[in-house]
C-alpha cells in the first residue's frame, strides 16, 4: 500500500524544548491511531503535518508531498477535526460548513450542497440552520466532523473525536468513523487518549512518548500473530510437568501465579491435544482464554521502555 | 445527490482559483453585516455629506439655481478648493473610524474566541490571505465612504468647470484624495484587526479602537505640556494623518493644516517624514500583533 505519511527525521523545537525528536516512520494504514500520554507530542505532530509549526529539521511527506515545500498542496488533501471547540458561534451550522468548504476551494453552489449533505451524514440534518453557539457538546463534535469531510479530503485528521461525548454519542461517532474508514475513499489519522477508540477504528498505531516513537505496530498483524496465544488456568497435578509436556509438543510456555500458564501453540497443534496432555498429567483445566496482546498491552509495554523507545 | 441520502462521498468536482479564494471571507462577512440594521443605516447615512457636497458643487455652477434661491452672489462664497476636499476627507474619515470601530472587532475576534482559526488555516489558505480577506471588507466599505465619493466630487467639479485645464491644474487633489484615503484606510483596517485579535471581546476591542485615537492624542498633549515640546503629537494619530494629507494634497501648510478633525495644531507641525515614519511604525506594530495572534495553533514555549 502507498505510504500515507512518511516521517523523515522530523524534529520540532519550541525554544529550548524539543517536542518531536527526529521521528522516522512510514505509515501506510487505512486508519492510523496516534497514541501517547499527555505531552507526548501527538498534537504537535498533527499541527506540524498541517503546517501550523515549522519543522526544525527533517521533514514529513503526505501522499509523497513534502510538507515543507508543498504545504498548500498538502493542506488541499486534508480534513481536520481539532480537539478543542472550533466554530463561529454566530453562524448557523450549514453556513459555517459551507464557508469552510468554500475556503477549501469548492465553488459556492457545490459547497452549499455538500454542507447540507455533510450535516445529514453526521446526523445533524434537523438542526443545520441553528447557530453553532446553541449546539450541545456532542452536536459541536459532529459539526466539526461535518466541516472536516465536506470538501472531500483524502486524509482526515481526527484529534480526540470522542472527547466529552456521552456513551450513545460516542458510539455514533465511532460508527461514523468506521463507516468513513470502510468506504476506503479516504485515510484516517485518529489521535486519542482512549485506547478503545483507537482499537475499534484503527488498523495501525503509532505510540509517542516524550517526542519519540515508542511503538509502531500494525494492529491487524498483531491480531493475526496472537491468534494462537492461550492463557490457561489449571488445578491439581504438577504444572512443571504439564509445561514440559507442552514444550515437547512445540509450544512456547510461561508459568504464572496461581496455576496460570501462558502458551503459544504451533500452527499444527490443535487445542484438544492440550486437554489430552492435561488429562495425562492429571491436571484440570479450569479456564482457557484465547488471549492476545491488546492495544493496552502494547501501549503499556511502550510506556515501560525507559527512554521512550522500544 | 439528494441530501437525505446519508452517505459520504468524495468530491471530485471543479475547484475555485486559489488567487481569489480570500474573497470568500469578505463575502461571508458582508452577508453578516447586512443583518445589522444599525450598520446599514450608519453606512447609508455616511453618504449624506457627499450628497450635500455634490449639491454645493452643482449649485455653485448653476446661476439659475442660485437666483432661484435668491443668493445670486453665493458662488463667490463657495470655493471648491483644497480646503473643501480636505474637509470632505476629514469628515468622511472620521465616519470611517466609527465604521472600523463598529465592524472591525467583529471580524477576527469571533474566530479567535472559539478557536476557528485552526479550521481556516488547515485548508489551502494562508495567514496572509486570512488577514487580507478580513481587511478586504473594511477596505471596500471605507473606500465607498472616502476616496470613491471624493473622486466623484472631483470629477463633478471638473465636468462643471467645462475643461481639462482645471482637472490638470488640480490633479494633486485627486491623487491626494486617493492616496490619503488609502493611508487612512490601511491604518484603520490594520488597527481594527490587530486590536480585535488581542481583545477577543468585541465591545472592548471597539472601545480600545477609540481609546487608541483619543486617549493617545490626550497623552500626546500631556507630553507636550510637561516637556514643552511638540513631539508628543507623534502619539496623535489624527494629527499625523492630517499632516500627511497636507503633503499629499500639495497644500500650503501655512494655509491648510489638515482636514476637519484631522489637524496638526498651527505652529506645532512635525516634519512630514516624522509623520510618515510614525504611521509606518504603527502599521508595523499592528502587523506584528496580527502575526503573533493569527496562527493555526498557539505555541507554548
Amino acid at each position: 500500500m502507498d505510504p500515507v505519511i512518511e516521517l523523515d527525521g522530523l524534529e520540532v523545537r519550541f525554544g529550548d524544548r524539543t517536542i518531536l525528536k527526529k521521528l522516522k516512520a512510514t505509515l501506510t494504514g487505512r486508519s492510523i491511531g496516534l497514541l501517547g500520554p499527555n505531552g507526548a507530542g501527538k498534537s504537535t505532530l498533527i499541527n506540524t503535518l498541517l503546517g501550523f509549526h515549522k519543522p526544525t529539521s527533517g521533514t514529513a511527506r503526505i501522499f509523497g508531498r513534502d510538507i515543507r515545500t508543498h504545504a498548500r498542496e498538502v493542506r488541499s488533501l486534508l480534513g481536520f477535526m481539532p480537539e478543542n471547540d472550533a466554530y463561529i458561534a454566530s453562524m448557523s451550522g450549514v453556513h459555517f460548513v459551507r464557508l469552510m468548504a468554500e475556503l477549501a476551494g469548492l465553488p459556492p453552489e457545490h459547497a452549499l450542497e455538500r454542507a447540507h449533505e455533510a450535516f445529514f451524514y453526521v446526523g445533524l440534518g434537523e438542526v443545520r440552520y441553528r447557530n453553532l453557539g446553541t449546539y450541545s457538546l456532542g452536536m459541536k463534535q459532529a459539526a466539526k466532523l461535518a466541516q472536516a469531510i465536506a470538501h472531500g479530503p483524502k486524509l482526515l485528521f481526527l484529534d480526540e473525536p470522542t472527547n466529552g461525548l456521552d456513551p450513545p454519542a460516542r458510539l455514533r461517532m465511532i460508527q461514523l468513523i468506521q463507516e468513513i474508514r470502510d468506504r476506503g475513499d479516504l485515510r484516517l489519522i485518529l489521535s486519542s487518549h482512549l485506547l478503545r477508540d483507537v482499537e475499534e477504528c484503527c488498523d495501525e498505531v503509532l505510540i509517542l512518548k516524550d517526542g519519540n516513537i515508542a511503538a509502531f505496530c500494525n494492529l491487524e498483524e498483531e491480531r493475526r500473530a496472537n491468534r494462537r496465544f492461550l492463557e490457561v488456568e489449571t488445578r491439581g497435578g504438577v504444572n512443571g510437568a504439564f509445561v514440559e509436556a507442552m514444550e515437547k509438543l512445540g509450544c512456547e510456555a510461561a508459568t504464572g501465579a496461581q496455576g496460570r500458564i501462558k502458551l503459544v501453540l504451533p500452527d499444527e497443534l490443535e487445542v484438544r491435544q492440550l486437554y489430552q496432555v492435561a488429562s495425562d498429567q492429571n491436571i484440570q483445566i479450569r479456564r482457557l482464554n484465547h488471549k492476545r496482546d491488546s492495544l493496552e498491552d502494547i501501549f503499556l509495554k511502550a510506556m515501560e521502555a525507559a527512554d521512550g523507545r522500544l | 445527490m439528494a441530501v437525505y441520502k446519508k452517505t459520504y462521498r468524495p468530491y471530485d468536482g471543479e475547484l475555485t482559483s486559489s488567487w481569489t479564494r480570500f474573497l470568500v471571507i469578505p463575502r461571508f462577512a458582508f452577508e453578516g453585516m447586512r443583518k445589522s440594521r444599525f450598520l446599514t443605516i450608519f453606512f447609508l447615512a455616511s453618504f449624506i455629506y457627499p450628497l450635500i457636497a455634490a449639491l454645493f458643487i452643482y449649485v455653485k455652477h448653476n446661476a439659475s439655481a442660485l437666483n432661484l434661491l435668491g443668493v445670486g452672489n453665493a458662488n463667490t462664497l463657495i470655493s471648491i478648493n483644497t480646503t473643501f476636499f480636505l474637509n470632505f476627507l476629514g469628515w468622511q474619515s472620521m465616519l470611517a473610524l466609527f465604521l472600523a470601530a463598529f465592524t472591525g472587532p467583529g471580524q477576527v475576534s469571533p474566530d479567535l474566541a472559539n478557536n476557528a482559526l485552526s479550521l481556516y488555516l488547515a485548508r489551502p489558505f494562508s495567514r496572509v490571505e486570512y488577514v487580507l480577506g478580513k481587511m478586504w471588507i473594511l477596505m471596500v466599505l471605507m473606500s465607498l465612504m472616502t476616496w470613491i465619493p471624493g473622486l466623484l466630487l472631483f470629477l463633478l467639479e471638473a465636468y462643471l468647470q467645462e475643461g481639462w485645464s482645471w482637472m490638470r491644474d488640480n490633479s494633486s487633489l485627486a491623487w491626494g484624495m486617493f492616496f490619503g484615503s488609502w493611508v487612512w484606510i490601511l491604518i484603520l483596517a490594520l488597527m481594527a484587526l490587530a486590536l480585535s485579535a488581542w481583545v477577543k471581546w468585541k465591545p472592548a476591542a471597539g472601545a480600545l479602537m477609540f481609546g487608541v485615537f483619543f486617549v493617545a492624542a490626550g497623552f500626546g498633549v500631556a507630553v507636550n505640556g510637561v516637556q514643552r515640546t511638540k513631539w508628543g503629537h507623534l502619539f496623535n494619530i489624527s494629527a499625523l494623518i492630517g499632516s500627511v494629507w497636507v503633503q499629499l494634497f500639495g497644500a500650503d501648510p501655512s494655509v491648510n493644516n489638515g482636514g476637519v478633525f484631522f489637524r496638526m495644531p498651527v505652529g506645532e507641525e512635525l516634519p512630514p517624514w516624522c509623520c510618515w515614519t510614525a504611521l509606518a511604525t504603527l502599521c508595523l506594530i499592528c502587523l506584528y500583533m496580527l502575526a503573533r495572534k493569527i496562527r493555526g495553533a498557539e505555541v507554548v514555549r
